[in-house]
């Protein structure tokens, strides 16, 4: 199992899950920031960005499985099989473009 | 000399994110006083373009992710000095509206060696590009569009081997 970047603050609602997107597919979906509860169907990044998917038409279109999408959890890059604990942040992007 | 066989622990690392604009040649000056005793400060100045795939770029929106972007440009500071011998590190990166020809990111590295403080640019740069949580968004003649991956950043981020 790859290791589990921790949260560096406790989020005060101990039973939600908090889902950032950025860039095209923040663009796509139309907002910025999402909560979603967390549930035994959000086990690990890859399961939480499946029910992501399932939110709504706009997010199975900007979260499609055959466009490039990368993910962090409480702010590192990770790989979607990580497992997620509750109160933690997910965020899902393009792959980056800086420099 | 195996790069990997250093461990010294730098004098400083530095680590800007910011939207205001910045002068490469002021933050050189103030490194290199900064830096009295290393004997090397390598910099790379990065620069909006105002062309890209063939099309005139007027202006460029970056995007980022508050709190990861500034984490992840750390942790590779962290790593280029575990790598080599550097007495010291900074990183400035700029978000926002920028034109083009204006300065967008700035890596200067001093060391004891040139060739530490090379490649430690170098890694920097090649890292934060296929790392750092940084999108652009290009203003063209035919509207807005983000900025796609390049193969040759990845590549060049793979030669120094699997990010940590």
């Amino acid at each position: 199992m790859p290791l589990r970047p921790s949260r560096a603050l406790k989020n005060e609602s101990e039973t939600m899950i908090v889902i950032r997107y950025f860039a095209s597919i923040r663009e796509a979906i139309g907002t910025d920031v999402e909560h979603l509860p967390f549930t035994a169907a959000a086990s690990t990044v890859g399961a939480v960005l499946d029910l992501c998917r399932m939110q709504s038409e706009r997010h199975t279109a900007a979260l499609a499985s055959n466009k490039p999408i990368r993910a962090a959890l409480n702010q590192t890059l990770v790989s979607l099989e990580v497992a997620v604990q509750d109160g933690d942040e997910i965020a899902f992007f393009p792959p980056v473009t800086g420099g | 000399m195996d790069p990997a066989h250093y461990s010294s622990s730098p004098e400083r690392i530095e680590v800007r994110v910011q939207a205001e604009a910045f002068q490469p040649g002021q933050e050189l000056d103030r490194w290199c006083a900064l830096s009295v005793g290393a004997g090397a400060v390598a910099s790379f100045v990065g620069l909006v373009r105002d062309l890209n795939l063939g099309d005139a770029v007027s202006a460029l929106h970056l995007e980022h992710y508050p709190g990861m972007t500034e984490k992840t440009l750390r942790g590779m500071c962290d790593q280029a000095c575990d790598r080599w011998q550097l007495s010291s590190l900074a990183v400035i990166h700029r978000f926002g509206d920028l034109l083009p020809s204006e300065p967008i990111v700035m890596v200067m590295a001093s060391s004891a060696h040139r060739a530490d403080a090379f490649s430690a640019c170098e890694f920097m740069m090649d890292f934060l590009k296929t790392q750092a949580p940084f999108w652009k968004r290009e203003q063209t003649a035919t509207g807005p569009r983000w900025v796609e991956e390049r193969a040759s950043d990845t590549e060049a981020a793979a030669r120094w081997g699997a990010p940590t």
